[in-house]
Formats: structure tokens, sequence, C-alpha cells
């Protein structure tokens, strides 16, 4: 055997092996730390999982946090509502942020592998925002139209048949949607697309805001993403009305708490039972005036006393 | 750990000494044997053993009554958190994945070999080692790096020039995809040509033949082992490339007509959503079956390089 022979083997197998490294890679996930609440005062850390929606949010609460309690470390990542609510069923984290409810079968996973109840905490509002390119000039759009642009089988598909006409002249909708992890995704079905599946072919993201970048660079884009997104001068918010002829409502902080804007939801925290220790703490002063000062920076709505009666 | 020797060792005592010496070299040099041994049994191990824990997580599957193999193969159909009518078919993304390889590969295979041979056979020691570390520095760019590229920077200059009504698209991820891959083509190329013995090169000149002549003639034919490996390495990147093509492609579910159409490839489906599909349900589960169809086909690919290689060499 020459020596360009050996070499050409060895080199052979090398994709082989880094193919199937990746294929692995995702498949174990190392168990996360889990740092019993409550432990010792020298440095805690709460693991915190899940929407992306409200991963800038979680991540202004860690470090502002951090800042009056220094010995709490708080590890913030997004990767989706499903993502977190996975890993908090796995008991492989402490808190899961989640931009819609939990499912019934998620919480008996959640009882069965942990033996606790999840527990749920309404920390701040948000209204689920459509957007478009700044240069497009519809300003308002209903319900209806939004399940048959996005909704399998429905029947539009050009900007046309909404009566618009593009600056650009372009005419086809570029569907901008999110991975099928995401609380956005499964809120924007259940709650627009009335539970029907997505039309395929849709460019789905996988973040909140990589929903809004996309949308700023292309003409004839329209997405939804959290109005904490909103990004003034690169897109445009729409407004939505509940019904065709009904009137068009704002998503705005006054439209979401009196529930007039049509597709509003909660941002929510889960713990596996009831909070202990650092992370009680650490929950409670998320839903204290600090905390909730920092949902409402982030463009998200605070807490109603409705929220803090519960 | 011995302790130190107070005494001047006595001659008896070095003799022992020596022979201890020699003992534990022996046995040294085994255990060292044994060490590299298991080094180069370990890549088999290892492959094996990913193969069996893909396929065993994705064998469940097969045997449901739901599910049906030709669905998953031939349907474009991908719906696996449907709340109405779960559907799982993958042809979107097999198309998807093999879309913007071919096109990766149309582009940086010329470049690539071309560069190598440029390298190799025509510039001088100076400008080939500036090459050599630039080229090298490519490589070394994560590929989540180069997917931002692709999102941000590419996809507006492919929606200015070529009037595409989206810039994430095939064209975006097959030049994202071969700039990643050329400097692997590069430096495995032109370490196939360099190995191409001087005497060649030498009796080529000597019988008259023009720099082109000596390059086309002689040296791709003598090289061209390394060089489809080269080749291969570059398709394994690919075949196997997730982060990047995720960010640049689009990620959409749909059988492309041209090169300005979004897809999703297989990786980018698995890495998207396996973090979320509840462990053992049917979704996880055909996440495995994916990884087992992308190990079948980076297997075909290399088998059937090496039976080309087998093939060329018989010749």
């Amino acid at each position: 055997m020459n020596p360009t022979t050996t070499k050409t083997w060895s080199l052979r197998l090398l994709p082989l092996i880094a193919s199937a490294v990746l294929l692995l890679t995702p498949g174990c996930k190392p168990k996360e730390s889990v740092t019993a609440p409550g432990g010792s005062a020298a440095g805690v850390t709460i693991q915190n999982k899940g929407s992306d929606t409200m991963v800038n949010v979680a991540q202004v609460w860690a470090e502002e946090y951090k800042k009056t309690n220094p010995h709490v470390n708080i590890e913030v990542s997004g990767g989706g509502s499903g993502v977190g609510i996975a890993a908090l069923t796995k008991g492989t984290i402490d808190i899961a942020n989640a931009s819609r409810n939990m499912k019934a079968e998620e919480i008996e996973q959640a009882k069965k592998n942990t033996g606790k109840t999840p527990k749920e905490f309404v920390v701040g509002h948000d209204a689920l925002a459509i957007y478009v390119h700044k240069d497009n000039p519809i300003t308002e759009i209903s319900n209806e139209q939004l399940a048959a642009i996005f909704a399998e089988n429905g029947k539009i598909t050009k900007w046309s048949e909404l009566g618009i006409t593009l600056p650009g002249g372009q005419d086809e909708i570029i569907r901008v949607s999110r991975q099928s992890s995401s609380g956005t995704y499964e809120f924007f079905r259940e709650h627009v697309l009335a539970k029907h599946d997505f039309k395929l072919g849709s460019r789905d993201m996988n973040g909140s805001k990589e929903v809004v970048e996309l949308v700023a660079s292309t003409a004839g884009a329209i997405g939804y993403s959290g109005m904490g997104y909103n990004e003034p001068g690169r897109v445009k918010m729409l407004k939505v009305s509940p019904k065709a002829g009904a009137p068009a409502v704002e998503p705005s902080v006054a439209n979401t708490l009196n529930k007039s804007y049509p597709i509003a939801r909660s941002l929510l925290i889960y713990t596996l039972g009831e909070p202990q220790g650092e992370v009680k703490n650490y929950i409670g002063w998320i839903m204290s005036a600090p905390g909730q000062q920092i949902v409402e920076k982030s463009g998200y709505v605070p807490m109603t006393a409705a929220d803090h009666a519960r | 750990m011995n302790p130190p020797e107070a005494a001047r060792p006595t001659a008896p005592a070095l003799v022992v000494r020596a022979a201890r010496r020699t003992r534990l070299a022996r046995g040294g040099e085994k255990a060292f044997e044994f060490l590299i041994r298991l080094c180069g049994i370990s890549a088999v191990v290892f492959v094996l053993g990913i193969f069996v824990f893909v396929f065993k997580e994705a064998l469940p599957i097969l045997t449901r009554d739901e599910f049906s193999l030709s669905q998953f193969l031939f349907s474009d159909q991908w719906y696996p958190t449907s709340e109405l009518n779960k559907r799982y078919g993958v042809f979107a993304m097999i198309a998807g994945t093999a879309s913007v390889t071919v096109l990766a590969m149309a582009i940086a295979v010329p470049f690539g070999l071309g560069a190598a041979i440029f390298l190799s056979e025509f510039c001088g020691t100076k400008t080939r080692e500036t090459l050599k570390i630039v080229i090298e520095l490519l490589a070394a760019i994560p590929s989540v790096v180069w997917g931002f590229i692709g999102l941000t920077v590419m996809s507006k200059l492919i929606v200015t020039y070529t009037g595409a009504p989206v810039g994430v698209n095939i064209l975006n991820g097959g030049l994202i995809l071969a700039l990643m891959s050329v400097p692997i083509i590069v430096s495995i190329g032109e370490d196939a040509l360099k190995a191409v013995p001087d005497s060649f090169r030498e009796a080529a000149v000597a019988m008259g033949a023009t720099r082109w002549q000596l390059v086309w003639r002689v040296l791709l034919p003598a090289a061209k082992n390394g060089l489809l490996a080269a080749v291969l390495l570059g398709v394994g990147r690919g075949v196997g490339e997730t982060m990047a093509v995720l960010m640049a492609t689009g990620h959409a579910v749909h059988i492309p007509g041209g090169i300005l159409d979004s897809v999703r490839t297989l990786t980018a489906n698995i890495a998207a959503e396996l973090g979320e599909a509840p462990a053992g349900s049917d979704h996880y589960r055909v996440l495995f079956l994916t990884g087992v169809l992308l190990f079948t086909l980076t297997f075909a690919v290399n088998l059937l390089a090496d039976a080309v290689v087998r093939g060329i060499r018989r010749k």
C-alpha cells in the first residue's frame, strides 16, 4: 500500500464519522446541573429555558437580579416554549418560560418523570403582532384573512388578492413563520388558524427576532412575533380585526389589557411543584415592581391587578 | 513512585536497575502499542455504536400501523405536531438537501480543485504559504457565523441582484456551503497533488509537455484518488452541515422549483425539532429515522466512491 492510498482510506472515513457524530449530538442531551434550590449561600445556579418571545426579558431579569443577589446565577437560554417545557418535564431545569400553556399530556409527563405537578405563574402579557415590511401600504388585516394566508388550503397567496399593490411590484406573499417548538407557533395555530395546520412552504425561523429581521429585509413578507421585537422604521405592525368588517385594533399595551386586541396572550413561567428557596425568591422578584418594570421596558405588558390576585 | 536513592548505587544495583528498565520499556512499548491499536479500532466501534443507537431509537416507529415507510420517503407533507392529522413525509427535505448539496458542489469542486492546482503547481513559495494560511483560516470559521453571513449579508445581495422575493434560499445556502467546503477541498487536493512524485513532473517536462498538459495528462490522473477524497469530504460537509444551512436556506418545507426557492434540509429539520420532541414519541422516532436515512445516504456515497476508486485502480 502506498502512502496515498492509506491516507485516502482514512480520509474517506472522516465524513462518515463526522456526520455520524453530528447525528448523535442532538440526541443525547447532557444532564444539566440542577442545583438544589435553597442550598448554600455560596453560588446557587438557576436553570431557565424556553420561549424565544421571552428570552430577552428573561436575560435582563437575570442580569438585574444578579446585581442585588450576587450569589445567584441564572442561566437563561431560548429554543422555544416547547424546548423549555420538554426540559422541565424531564426535570433538567428549574424554570421554564412559555408563551403558551402547558398541554395536558405534558403535565402528565412531568408528573410521571418527576413526581411533581408543574406550577404556572403569569408574569406578563403580549400582543402577538403581525409584522410586514415598512414600505407595505397595508394597515390592517382580519383574522380570517390571516387564516387564509397561513393555513393549509388557505386561498390567499398574493398581495393583490388583499387589494394591496406593493411599491416594488412584487405580488407573492412571503409567509414567515416559526419552528414547531415555538410557543408562538402553537398559539398562532390555535387562535388564528383554529387548530388547522400551517400551509407548507413558509419560512420557519428559529427565533422571534429572526422573524422581524427577515420581514424587515423582504418586501413581500408577512410574519408574526411578540410585540417586544418591534423595530419601528424597519417593520410595521398591523392592526388586527377579530372578524372581517369589525374595527381593527392596534397592538398596544392598553388594547392588550382591555382584551380588545384579538390575539393577545399571557407570558408564563413554570416550575416543578411549589418553588422553594432561591427559585421562589427569584419568581417573587420577577412579579414585584422591579421585575415588572423590565417587562414594560422590553416592550411587553406587565401583570395586571387580576394576575397578582391569582 | 520510587523514593530518591540516598546512597551511591553499587554495581549489582546498577545491573538490576538496567534490567528493570528494559522490562519496563518492553512493558511500556506493549501498553503503547495496545493504546494505538485501541485508537485505530475505536473508529469502527464508534461508527457501529452510533449506528446501533440511532437505529434502536428509530426502530419502534417502523412497526407502527399508522406509519408507512413509503409515505415517509415520498410524501412532502411534514406535519409532526398537527392537532388534526399528523403526517410524516420527508421528501421535500430530501429534495432540499440534494439541491443545496449539488449546487454547493457545482461551485466548490471547480473552484477548490482549481485553487489546489494553482497552489501546488503554479505559484511561488511565498504566495503559497500566505494563501495556505488564509485558506486554513477560512476553514476555521464556525458554521453559525457562516449562517449569520448568509442570513444578513448574502440574503440582501441576492435580493438586490436576482430580484428574488426572498433572500434565504437554495442559492444562498449553496453559496455558503461552497465557501465552507472550498478550504477543505483545497488543502486536501493540494496535498494529493504534492504527493505525486517529482519524477513524474520531470519526465513530462523532459518529453516537452506544456504546463497545462502536465497538469491535465499527468498530475490529475496520478492524484485522482486523493482528489476524489477531497471532493468527497466536501460532499460530506454539504450533506452533514446543519447550522449554516438552517439559517441560510429559509427552512421552508417545500419542493424547490428553482434555485431561488427556499428549502429545508434533513439535518436542519432534526436540529430544529429534536429539542422539543418528547422522548419516545412518534415525532422523536421519525426524527431518528431521518438520522438513519442521513446515515444511509453518507454511507452510500462513501461506498460508491470506494467502488469508483477501486474501479479506477484496476484499470
